[in-house]
């Protein structure tokens, strides 16, 4: 979805001793990422844990939170704690691969884009009309008419998310190609791939995290509302955005089925959002005051 | 001005075109037989071959691209698959309560993500700021149908203020209009606050640096004057900007919202054809969106000159 656009600047790398005692002057940071590290430590202990999200309990059905049940049970019995555990893969392991998919593909796209001149213009104009479709749309477009596989889902997420990382790359870039070093690099007769990857790349990594911890963030946000919408996930599948959209027809009388998916994807998404505002502020302390 | 508004123009139409041809591969990239995929599992043989008349599957590939664009061109967007009424139509019934619900939507962000930006630049430390910096993150954190279950409890559910969900059509009063799309506007606007709150106090606290802002003071004029004649004015260019990039993400955001709200609307149309693989009607609503989302940047664009003056095109 709507990913904030990281800030451009080209701070160097500090020295480990000045990241620790930034680190420690950033009590926020360390709990989001705290928070973060538990789900994805949920998610990978959860198939060991005692919880299964597929059991059906016709005659325990709609049941309010209690000792036995902490979360309730859903409309055909299922444990809404057990689903819940088990969506957290779903929604940590689309993050993870959208933000690693658009990164592989925007900086790619920003280096190239940035960097040779003639490539620049018809790049940024197909990045211009990517833009052009909402975020929402496209992703459902995609999966709908392609079907719903993991791969699909993935890729019709990143697209829209894609021309953002592009830009903020290639307007590093673009500042750099004029810097003494990629000069001198260039003279002593480097070769495109090394001055890209080996002096280019490195100075553009801090607003390339940033931004691809947000479109993290907004991957699992754009997972759930494609699911919601019925065009994500298949609905067998305990995934966050299933799950409320299941529970939705059942909100006046177990409004839990929807709470707690609700809840944790808002925790989650919330602390990696935080995480990218102060990785932000940290490698660009401009911007941060 | 008005060579500027043509370069920009005609530099919009390239744009278009990539995503019009997005839009048409897309058909290809289904995988078997469009026709068949199309049409659903328990279509018979004959509307199976129906579609693929009517889609004319049958051409080769480029053929088949140059008369969608001939016809796209002279305003012909085919027929609904699903219901045979002419897409220019369906979409033309559709408009008004999207572009209702886009207009308030605007409206009440602006209206309160502005001041909030304003009064968090201005007051750093201040209760605004933080409050303000959390409405920002929160924007960004929560999917628009969780905000969406968040106003309809206590305010539909609960006090009963406004309908849950439903459209009341601006024939029957703009009053009655605008209350039954009080709940979905808001849902819609969190995200729209928390992208133009975040850019507005980035703006402001830029401006405030500025020397003219001193002098400004020294002059000793009120401080509200300075904000909003010196400060505000000077921020200004990045604050429409946002507005006019937020536009995609507030598009998107009324397919879901109007789903939820079961509001007629173009994004409704726009989830139900998908579902319903109603392809023509799909197209044009892409196109119509993107077309949409350039145009009011362009305006964007149009509108720097009037606020700066320093712009000149």
């Amino acid at each position: 979805m709507a990913a904030p656009e990281a800030s451009m600047s080209l701070a160097n790398a500090d020295t480990p001793v000045s990241v620790l005692a930034a680190l420690r002057r950033r009590p926020l940071f360390l709990i989001c990422v705290g928070i973060v590290a538990a789900f994805a430590l949920l998610a990978l202990v959860v198939p060991f844990l005692p919880v299964d999200p597929a059991v059906l309990n016709p005659l325990r059905r709609l049941r309010a939170p209690s000792m036995l049940e902490p979360f309730g049970t859903d409309h055909v019995g299922r444990s809404v704690l057990a689903r819940t555990l088990w969506g957290t893969q779903i929604s940590l392991g689309v993050g993870l691969a959208v933000a690693a998919l658009t990164t592989l593909a925007g900086v790619s796209i920003g280096l190239l884009a940035g960097y040779i001149r003639a490539l620049d213009m018809v790049l940024m104009r197909v990045m211009d009309a990517v833009m052009a479709v909402p975020a929402i749309l496209l992703a459902i477009a995609l999966v709908a008419l392609i079907g719903a596989g993991p791969v699909v889902i993935v890729v019709a997420i990143s697209m829209p998310e894609i021309p953002r990382m592009a830009r903020t790359v290639r307007a590093g870039v673009l500042v750099l190609r004029e810097l003494a070093f990629v000069e001198a690099a260039t003279i002593c007769g480097g070769r495109l791939s090394t001055i890209l990857l080996r002096h280019i790349l490195p100075s553009v990594a801090g607003p390339v995290l940033v931004q691809a911890t947000y479109v993290f963030a907004a991957a699992m946000i754009l997972e759930a509302i494609l699911s919601f919408l019925g065009a994500g996930t298949p609905p067998d599948v305990a995934s966050w955005g299933n799950m409320m959209a299941e529970g939705r027809q059942y909100l006046e009388i177990a409004p839990w089925i929807l709470v707690f998916p609700a809840i944790a994807l808002t925790i989650l998404v919330l602390a990696i959002n935080v995480i990218g505002d102060e990785l932000r502020d940290m490698l660009d302390p401009e911007s941060a005051r | 001005m008005l060579g500027y508004v043509a370069v920009r123009l005609l530099s919009a139409i390239p744009v278009l075109g990539i995503v019009a041809v997005f839009v048409f591969f897309l058909l290809t990239m289904i995988p078997g037989d469009p026709a068949q995929v199309i049409a659903g599992d328990f279509a018979s043989p004959e509307q199976v071959q129906q579609i693929r008349a009517a889609l004319q599957l049958d051409r080769p590939l480029a053929e088949r691209f140059v008369a969608w664009a001939l016809r796209l061109a002279s305003g012909d967007f085919g027929k609904s698959l699903f219901s045979g009424i002419p897409v220019a139509q369906l979409v033309g019934q559709r408009i008004e309560p999207t572009l209702m619900l886009a207009t308030m939507t605007v409206c009440i962000a602006v209206a309160i993500a502005v001041p909030l930006g304003l009064v968090a630049a201005y007051k750093p430390g201040g209760w605004v700021a933080r409050a303000s910096m959390t409405v920002a993150v929160l924007g960004f954190s929560l999917p628009v149908f969780i905000v969406a279950y968040l106003l309809v409890y206590p305010f539909a559910l609960g006090l009963r203020w406004f309908p849950v969900q439903g459209y009341v059509p601006l024939s029957q009063g703009l009053w009655a209009c605008l209350h039954s799309l009080t709940l979905p506007a808001l849902a819609l606007s969190l995200l729209y606050i928390a992208l133009i709150a975040r850019v507005t106090r980035a703006a402001v606290l830029e401006v405030l640096r500025e020397d003219y802002v001193r002098t400004a003071h020294a002059k000793g004029l009120a401080e509200r004057r300075v904000l909003v004649r010196h400060v505000l004015r000077n921020a200004a260019v990045p604050v429409v900007t946002v507005v006019g990039i937020g536009f995609a993400a507030l598009l998107g955001g009324v397919v879901v919202t109007e789903t939820i709200f079961s509001i007629p609307g173009l994004g409704r149309l726009t989830a139900d054809s998908i579902l319903r693989r109603d392809y023509p009607v799909v197209q044009a609503l892409i196109l119509l969106f993107s077309t949409v989302y350039v145009v009011v940047n362009l305006g964007v664009d149009l509108i720097y000159a009037a606020i700066d003056p320093r712009i000149r095109y």
